[in-house]
């Protein structure tokens, strides 16, 4: 109740797809509360289930990353009687999908820089993969990018883990990349050897790479193979 | 369907020659998004393309109709023609139909596997569950086929509706636009129009007049290809059945 108190006052950042995004604050650190609040669209009864497994598994998978050292926010407090998760606010940071598409436009930033990021990404993807994190929903709004203080060296933040599971097949991995493929090049059009660079460097970071990229073809293939009639 | 393609080519060529009109290949895709974006007036729509062969979510963008989501498996038409035929559901007038007026007698929800990831869904999980367990359930008496057919819509249609709101925040878009056969069903059109209400969008549906394949679609495709400057040259006219949405240059749009 006293959540949902506080959220009526707060400055709303976002509606993603999954819920709602405010800026808050948790014992005086800058945060931002996501809720997930019921969509009217779907039986309460599929709603309940996955508006509480997602608030979980979101939850969940940050603190393994954390853990392994991957950059994610903090989850500073849960509250799941109304499925809102308190988390770090990413201060001072854009969305690798912003990042991309400002980088595009201007031509004093140079291609160096993406490819920097590009193979910082498929470094981090490949760490998470290597932890069984399977993240669900890669695309480049659910990346976060800042400058760390000390250096101007970037530091990839990745968010939004309600669709996240734990496992450790390679197909699991292998469709994650192939969401993330779609999403990334339907939205940065013409990026195409972009994407091979993250892919590299994901091949090249992860021990188990081998067999996800054999998946990833063979998922890439069946889509390229679906007849279009109808 | 390949025979069928081929003779429709061998016709539209031979008209074209006696009539001396110009010849212009059309993606059956895109004639669903052309008809769709002049019968409804939607302007920039996302768009969601259900039939039986496709599932996709689409938006445009530098020239292209841009695959944001798609199945990565079966389609949904698909999944729900082939669990008609697990628990006997007649085909006349088309299994979708059949299955949309029985759900609407339907009560109990029975939970079936849920796979969205990311703005991709798969319908394959679901299929072989209901294979399975479809006619254990009615014959022990858990449910009867109306709360199977109930319960199967509101879960691949809140499938569609969560992917399709994924593209549409992902992208920034307000409008969205249904096409393709199993865009006539109400109860999909329902959950859509709950959705865009919630986020302030507009929701963009036409009728099975326009929906379910049609001639038209693919002469207002055509006409639109026309009026910016293409035709197809007669030897450069071909047929195919995997042709992608995102292949097409779209030269008629900014
Ligand atoms: N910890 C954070 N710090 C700063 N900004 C954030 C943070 N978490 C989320 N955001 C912003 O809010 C947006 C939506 O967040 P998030 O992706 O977690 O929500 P969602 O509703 O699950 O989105 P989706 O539409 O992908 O399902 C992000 O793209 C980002 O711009
Ligand atoms: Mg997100």
């Amino acid at each position: 109740m006293a959540t949902l108190q506080l959220l009526r006052g707060a400055e709303m950042l976002k509606q993603g797809a999954e819920g709602r995004v405010y800026r808050a604050e948790f014992l005086g650190k800058p945060a931002v509360i996501k809720q997930r609040f019921p969509k009217r669209y779907r039986h309460p009864e599929l709603d309940e289930k996955l508006t509480h497994r997602r608030t979980m598994q979101e939850v969940r998978s940050i603190a393994r990353c954390r853990r392994a050292g991957i950059s994610t926010p903090v989850v500073y407090f849960v509250d799941y009687s109304c499925s809102c998760i308190f988390l770090e606010e990413i201060v001072d940071s854009q969305t690798v999908r912003d990042f991309i598409a400002s980088a595009r436009r201007s031509s004093s930033r140079s291609d160096q820089e993406l490819q920097r990021l590009a193979e910082l990404t498929g470094r981090i993807l490949a760490k998470m993969h290597d932890e069984d994190v399977i993240h669900g929903d890669l695309t480049t709004s659910n990346m976060l990018l800042r400058r760390s203080a000390d250096s101007s060296e970037l530091e990839l933040v990745l968010i939004d883990f309600g669709l996240s599971y734990i496992s450790a097949l390679a197909e699991d991995k292998g469709v994650d990349l192939y969401v993330l493929e779609k999403a990334f090049l339907s939205t940065h059009p013409n990026t195409e050897p972009l994407f091979q660079q993250l892919l590299g460097s994901y091949s090249a970071s992860s021990k188990k790479s081998s067999a996800v990229i054999k998946k990833l073809e063979e998922v890439r293939l069946r889509g390229r193979k679906r007849s279009m009639v109808g | 369907m390949g025979a069928p393609l081929v003779t429709v080519a061998i016709v539209a060529r031979t008209v074209a020659q006696l009539w001396g009109k110009p010849l212009l290949g059309v993606n059956h895709c895109i004639g669903h998004i052309e008809m769709g974006r002049l019968i409804t007036k939607a302007n920039n729509p996302t768009v969601l393309y259900v039939s039986g062969g496709n599932t996709q979510v689409i938006a445009y963008s530098q020239r292209r109709y841009r695959i944001f989501g798609e199945t990565i498996d079966i389609a949904v038409g698909n999944c729900l023609d082939r669990f008609a035929r697990v628990i006997k559901i007649s085909n006349d007038p088309s299994p979708g139909y059949n299955i949309e007026q029985l759900a609407k007698r339907g009560k109990r929800y029975v939970e079936l596997p849920y796979t969205v990831k990311g703005m991709d869904v798969s319908f394959s999980g679901i299929l072989s569950y209901i294979e399975e367990a479809a006619n254990k359930m009615l014959s022990a008496d858990q449910c009867t086929p109306e709360d199977l057919c109930f319960s199967l819509q509101e879960t691949v249609f809140a499938m569609l509706v969560e992917i399709t709101e994924r593209a549409m925040a992902h992208c920034g878009s307000q409008e969205v636009l249904i096409v393709g056969g199993v865009g006539c069903n109400l109860r999909l059109q329902e959950m859509m129009g709950v959705m865009c209400q919630e986020r302030g969008a507009k929701l963009f549906a036409t009728n099975e007049r326009f929906c379910i394949d049609n001639g038209a679609m693919i002469a207002q495709a055509g006409w639109e290809m026309f009026r910016s400057g293409q035709v197809t040259q007669l030897e450069d006219s071909w047929i195919t059945q995997r042709y992608r949405t995102d292949e097409v240059e779209v030269t008629w749009r900014d």
